[in-house]
């Protein structure tokens, strides 16, 4: 592949800042910050992870063996709070940080000061709500959904949490914000938005999403603080206010949230499998309206999470319907990746091993979640198992998985050495099998009626639930694994050196950059020639 | 700070989303509160009142019978007896009726309690207007009080034609802000007398 590094880059100097401090803690280098937002996410997904396999040993049996039942309601609340809000979107923010300077050619993001504000509050902010599990009446307990009157029946953990979440939003929203500047002011010319990276285009409109919905949790945890400390009844009853409020103002955040994790993914995966089937992506525009639906009607779809409040007959046909509907802007993606994998020169490096599994393990999730959106259907499975095998889907084979794929394709980029491709299979396929294992019998439970965030159920569960445990187990040693193949790769440096271009056809201007990525990259504005782009062609 | 001119326009046009979003948070409430008004969901009932209903020329309808359940609940953390005098009534559209709950507070200590109202089905509760009822104030009850509390409606007489049963229920809760200013006025009271 030729070079199309046009300025600079042969220039050794760097300039990196000398001290470890003013490398890591002073940064507004786009690359430094993601690096920080990757190992975070990294850091996170390990503690989470340990609250999963807190759960797991808990249920491997019934009865109560191993921790207090309110002990475990914590580990569920708080494993998805640090899964959701520290692992997944900490871990997209920060492969925007990396790639979208590049991809765009844009020097760094458009904000560099903001940039590192935005990282250096969610130290903070995890900092406060992990210290919960050590208080006196300890962590929240009350699912991360954080419904009243339950979440502010806690003692201080309440205040910790509400304030926790207040500046996981205030981070995302300026981590946000410096993402569509720099997509919409930051573009080298020539650099049409419909010729951007599909990652791109779904960053962009997950950064609207987030702007959208972030200050509207913002404001029903404000509520909830105010009903606990200061004698409002937003949510009381007794006070002329109502719960179920609470439920529709969250959920009016909690959809968009959804697809904010899984965006992103979506733009992963339509980078990576072009790349290895060596064709260009099936319906590039397609898929950036399709993407553009899906964001639209996540706003519209919200009360299909709280069908069994007692909902007017017309309100539940209404949210049933607007539900499904989303299935068809999904249904486009899924057949544009399988038709760019259709008769092309397929190879199966791991990051493409790892889309090809997003694209069936998410399809699965998919469909579990229209299931639920049947109205009759989901009064027998609203709060079971069913629902957790659904999300754990979306979310552990949808967007963790995305964000491994993503990691193994650009970790050449980024450091210059490529991984064990031997490890990296092996981490595939023990990830994948032991995923199944683990969540496929929670559909089971589910159907069976075994119902979610419970510490001891009916020996009649017993069978699934070892299976389940075990499978739990193995993805989490698994998961060692990977964090052993990146000390290889990123701190040992044992692998071969990685070229500019790292994969035989991949397409994009982060690949015209030498491995691993200059300190500094396009400080002039590439010249672009639409043959070195996956969609410089807009006729696809 | 030095930001380009271009920047710092999108900058504050993104702040001024975010604040829209989050004012827009809070409008949800009276938004919500107005589209259970309209249609009449989550206990908001009609608003006829005897003199509207007359002013507009409904006539009691002598010819229709409609049965009114009552449902008296009480919530978890306040021990007060709370139940209907009469299980239910036969009233005929337009007419007003008043029937007497009565609550008999179990509890060592004054409290404040807050009734919520419900009506059940649905498509009836715009149909049905309270004109004078115990939820719609606080009601503090002393240490060991009863008291019969009165509810007086109308049923609309376009009521539709397929509704023959209509449910009123209530839940009492018990008003902690209340209660606390409650027996603080009576510590006043009491160093006041001393």
């Amino acid at each position: 592949m030729a070079s199309y590094a046009t300025t600079d880059h042969h220039d050794d100097h760097d300039h990196k800042p000398t001290g470890f401090f003013e490398r890591w803690f002073m940064s507004t280098n786009h690359k430094d910050i993601g690096t920080l937002y990757l190992v975070f996410s990294l850091v996170m997904f390990l503690i989470g992870g340990a609250m999963a396999l807190v759960i797991r040993a808990e249920l491997f049996q019934p009865g109560l063996q191993l921790v207090h039942p309110d002990f475990f309601n914590s580990m569920t609340t708080v494993h998805a709070l640090v899964m959701i809000f520290g692992a997944v979107m900490p871990a997209f923010v920060g492969l925007a940080n990396w790639m979208i300077p590049m991809m765009v050619g844009a020097p760094d993001m458009a904000l560099p000061r903001m940039n590192n504000w935005s990282f250096w509050i969610m130290p903070f902010a995890f900092a406060l709500l992990l210290s919960t599990l050590f208080m006196d009446g300890g962590a929240p307990a009350g699912g991360w959904t954080l419904y009243p009157p339950l979440s502010i029946q806690g003692g201080n953990n309440v205040a910790f949490v509400i304030f926790a979440v207040h500046m996981m939003g205030i981070s995302s929203i300026m981590g946000a914000i410096n993402i569509i500047a720099t997509i919409l002011n930051m573009r080298a010319p020539g650099m049409d938005l419909l010729k951007m990276p599909v990652f791109v285009w779904t960053w962009l409109i997950t950064a609207f999403l987030l702007i959208a919905v972030m200050p509207v949790l913002a404001g029903a945890v404000t509520m909830l603080l105010t009903d606990k400390f200061f004698g409002t009844s937003f949510f009381s009853a007794a006070g002329g206010g109502d719960p179920v409020m609470f439920q529709h103002i969250f959920w009016f955040f909690g959809h968009p949230e959804v697809y904010i994790m899984i965006l992103p993914a979506f733009g992963i995966v339509s980078e990576i499998i072009p790349t290895f089937s060596r064709k260009p992506l099936f319906g590039y525009q397609a898929m950036v309206y399709a993407t553009a639906s899906i964001a639209f009607l996540s706003f519209i779809v919200w009360a299909h999470h709280m069908f069994t409040v007692g909902m007017p007959l017309g309100g539940q046909l209404f949210f049933m319907y607007a539900t499904m509907l989303i299935a068809v802007p999904t249904g486009v993606k899924v057949f544009n990746w399988v038709a760019t994998m259709w008769r092309g020169s397929m190879t199966f490096e791991t990051p493409m091993l790892f889309a090809v599994g997003f694209v069936i393990l998410f399809t699965i999730g998919g469909f579990s979640g229209l299931m639920l959106a049947i109205v009759p259907a989901d009064f027998q499975y609203h709060d079971t198992y069913f629902v957790v095998a659904h999300f754990h889907y979306v979310l552990v084979t949808g967007a963790i998985f995305s964000i491994m794929a993503a990691v193994y394709y650009w970790l050449p980029k980024w450091t210059g050495r490529m991984y064990n491709e031997t490890l990296g299979k092996w981490h595939f396929w023990l990830s994948t099998i032991t995923v199944n294992v683990l969540f496929f019998p929670q559909h089971f439970l589910g159907l069976a009626g075994m119902p979610r965030r419970i510490p001891d159920y009916n020996p009649a569960f017993a069978d699934f639930n070892m299976i389940s445990s075990v499978g739990g187990f193995a993805f989490g040693i698994t998961q060692l694994l990977f964090v052993w193949i990146l000390i290889d790769c990123c701190w040992l440096k044992r692998g071969a050196k990685a070229t500019q271009g790292v994969w035989e056809s991949a397409k994009g201007l982060e690949w015209t950059l030498p491995s691993p990525a200059p300190y500094h990259s396009f400080t002039t504005p590439p010249k672009i020639d639409d043959r070195m782009l996956a969609h410089g062609d807009v006729t696809h | 700070m030095n930001l380009p001119a271009r920047h710092r326009v999108l900058l504050k046009r993104m702040l001024i989303a975010c604040a829209v979003s989050f004012v827009f948070c809070f409008s949800l409430i009276p938004i919500y509160t107005i589209y259970c008004e309209i249609t009449g969901i989550n206990g908001k009932t009609g608003t006829l009142s005897p003199a509207s209903a007359s002013a507009s020329g409904k006539q009691i309808d002598r010819s229709r019978t409609v049965k009114v359940e009552f449902d008296a609940t009480v919530k978890a953390g306040l021990d007060w007896e709370f139940r209907p005098k009469v299980a239910s009534v036969d009233v005929h559209p337009g007419e007003v009726i008043e029937v007497l709950f009565e609550a008999v507070n179990r509890e060592p200590e004054a409290i404040v309690g807050q009734a919520v109202p419900s009506v059940a089905p649905n498509r009836a509760s715009l149909y049905f207007s309270k004109t004078e009822c115990f939820c719609f104030t606080e009601q503090p009850l002393q240490a060991g009080e009863s008291k019969d509390m009165p509810v007086r409606f109308v049923i609309d007489p376009e009521l539709p034609r397929n509704v023959s049963t209509v449910t009123l229920s209530y839940v009492f809760y018990r008003n902690d802000h209340a209660t606390q200013r409650l027996a603080q006025s009576a510590v006043t009271v009491d160093n006041h007398t001393l």
